[in-house]
């Protein structure tokens, strides 16, 4: 048996819903990292840390003198800084929400189940940016000099940010499937090192040995801080900008997709 | 204009397994539009299971489930609309307060940010919550964030409100409280599925209840009606002194017609019609002046129910609930 009743109707969904949703999400994960600092302190304090060793370290015997060393090294650490930002909060903020039930309670919600996804990812980017401006003020503090101006640094920034964004999709994906937070961390950080390291971070490629050379080539990393480093450096750019930007399109691609999918289907 | 069915929900041969474990095994469930209807049942009986069907979270292999009146598999957006869930674990966020919880949800459900937060105001009042309003959550105590987690579920003035084992965790006092506000859901016309592994609870809650054991339906009906088919109340006695146990166990031979059982810490139990045989029984332990340090009139405990039905103690969690909580 059935009535017909009008008064009831629940609102219907507006268009561009799902992004009003994503950015109340977004909203929240903002909200808790000021209650919770970790993740963004991990994402400057590491790169910073790297950036000061390597500096104090290496920076004589591998370029001469400190100063041309920081400008070489510093744009690498950028891109360390944006990728790490988001690699650890993302995941393990949504594999938290996953295991305490709030993902539950959004799944139950009539918003888009892609929204808490995107929200989380829209944070991290406010999160690269300011890992990326506190980075540069320590850059420029330690002593480096943008020679390549002022629309090529942000170009950069924007670059390093891009690809920090295109990379957090592998993690939100390891963290849809994986089972705790831990197990996303410990993902996380031995996937950092080789992804991080192996690249022409502390040193040209052509300088490493062969088994490293030829890893740190074919890393999609290595592109990213080539890029930067041409760009904020004044040097030719050459095919760096255009691999990196072909490499963000292909994670973006690869790894959004299978995340969603994953994270429609977790029951 | 939509239709709307007669049942705040109902499900037919209802079916899911977890790899080789069957979860439910064809589950026959009905809830009429403001009802509040108790699903009893030991860990692992799949009372999580149902709710997350019900709740869109989870799709059912076999049997049909729809929730006011749309099929939870073919129109899940519908569902969601009209549906609210508060599960075991309270999913409000620790680092946020508890009007910034809501607020959020309101915003999530396309509220305004002023309407949002006058639904949050008003939610937090009526939940006794206006004073922990600004605190961070990290900072309630138990019974508050249930009824944080509860007033959550309200936002959306929802006609269906599944609630997972709501009390647990809860001590007496704070349970109490958590019923009077699931009460009042009740009383604004919305149809409530709770689940519990207390008769208790569901006598206390319930229009109707369902028992259910291994993923199947063993017996449903009013709390009064499943009361009869288990046996009702029971008495219990334990005498302060050990001695009198012997006079005490004629005492309650004689009012209940049926000898108690003794049970180790000389305690006698037995099966009763009514309370006016619990007044009797307490006017005859004074008048042969035994003194007693318990005399209790009770409700079968699930145990009990579950062998009142099955002839067989409730099968504790081989868990067919598990696997899902476990994959997450």
């Amino acid at each position: 048996m059935t009535a017909t009743v009008s008064s009831i109707e629940p609102p219907r969904t507006r268009p561009l819903a799902w992004l009003r949703h994503s950015f109340v999400l977004a909203g929240r994960s903002l909200a808790k990292t000021t209650r919770n600092p970790g993740p963004i302190i991990n994402g400057v304090v590491t790169p910073a840390l790297f950036m000061v060793l390597f500096l104090y370290l290496f920076g004589g015997s591998v370029a001469g003198s400190t100063a041309d060393y920081l400008q070489y090294l510093f744009p690498g650490i950028l891109v360390m800084g944006a990728g790490l930002a988001g690699l650890v909060s993302t995941g393990t903020n949504i594999n938290l929400d996953l295991k305490n039930g709030v993902t539950d309670r959004f799944r139950s919600l009539p918003i888009s189940r892609l929204a808490p996804l995107l929200g989380s990812v829209l944070a991290d980017i406010v999160r690269y940016l300011l890992a990326v401006a506190i980075l540069f003020a320590i850059g420029t503090l330690l002593g480096f000099r943008a020679h390549g101006g002022l629309p090529a640094a942000l170009a950069a920034a924007g670059l390093a940010i891009t690809f920090g964004f295109c990379l957090s999709w592998v993690t939100v994906f390891f963290g849809v499937l994986v089972k705790s937070a831990d197990t996303v961390l410990a993902i996380s950080f031995i996937g950092f090192l080789p992804l991080q390291l192996g690249t022409s971070l502390a040193a040209p490629v052509e300088t490493l040995p062969g088994w490293l050379r030829a890893w740190a080539e074919i890393n999609p990393v290595t592109q990213a801080m080539d890029a930067c480093r041409a760009l904020l450096n004044g040097t030719p750019v050459g095919g760096t900008v255009t691999t990196t930007l072909i490499w963000c399109a292909v994670l973006f691609v690869v790894f959004c997709p299978l995340a969603i999918r994953a994270y429609s289907r977790q029951q | 204009m939509v239709k709307v069915s007669d049942h705040g929900f109902e499900t037919e041969g209802l079916a899911k397994a977890f790899g080789k474990v069957t979860a439910l095994d064809g589950v026959d469930l009905a809830a009429p539009r403001g009802q509040v209807l108790g699903l009893l049942g030991p860990n692992g009986a799949g009372k999580t299971t149902v709710i997350r069907v019900l709740a869109t979270l989870l799709r059912p292999d076999g049997g049909r489930a729809s929730v006011a009146g749309f099929d939870v598999v073919r129109q899940p957006g519908e569902v969601r609309r009209r549906i609210a869930l508060s599960g075991q674990h309270t999913s409000v966020d620790e680092e946020l307060t508890g009007l910034a919880n809501l607020v959020m949800i309101g915003r999530l459900l396309d509220l305004s940010r002023s309407q949002a937060l006058l639904r949050a105001t008003d939610l937090l009042a009526r939940f006794g919550l206006e004073d922990a309003a600004k605190r961070p959550v990290a900072g309630y105590s138990g019974g508050m964030r249930r009824r944080l987690d509860l007033a959550a579920s309200m936002v959306g003035h929802p006609e269906v409100v599944f609630l997972d084992e709501p009390s647990v965790g809860l001590d007496p006092g704070k349970r109490d409280e958590l019923w009077q506000m699931i009460r009042g859901l009740s009383a604004d016309g919305v149809t409530v599925l709770l689940t519990t592994q207390y008769l208790e609870e569901a006598d206390a809650l319930a229009d109707a209840i369902a028992v259910i054991d291994q993923g199947r339906v063993i017996a449903s009906g009013t709390p009064a009606e499943l009361k009869r088919e288990v046996g009702g109340h029971t008495i219990a006695v334990r005498p302060n002194d050990p001695a009198d146990t012997d006079v005490a166990a004629r005492i309650l031979a004689d009012v209940a017609g049926r000898a108690p059982e003794r049970s180790s810490r000389h305690e006698l139990v037995v099966p009763v019609t009514g309370d006016a045989d619990f007044f009797e029984i307490a006017a005859r332990l004074r008048e042969s002046r035994i003194g007693v340090s318990e005399l209790s009139l009770r409700l079968p405990s699930l145990d009990e129910v579950f062998l009142a039905l099955t002839g067989t103690p409730a099968t504790p969690a081989a868990s067919a609930e598990e696997p899902t909580k476990a994959a997450r």
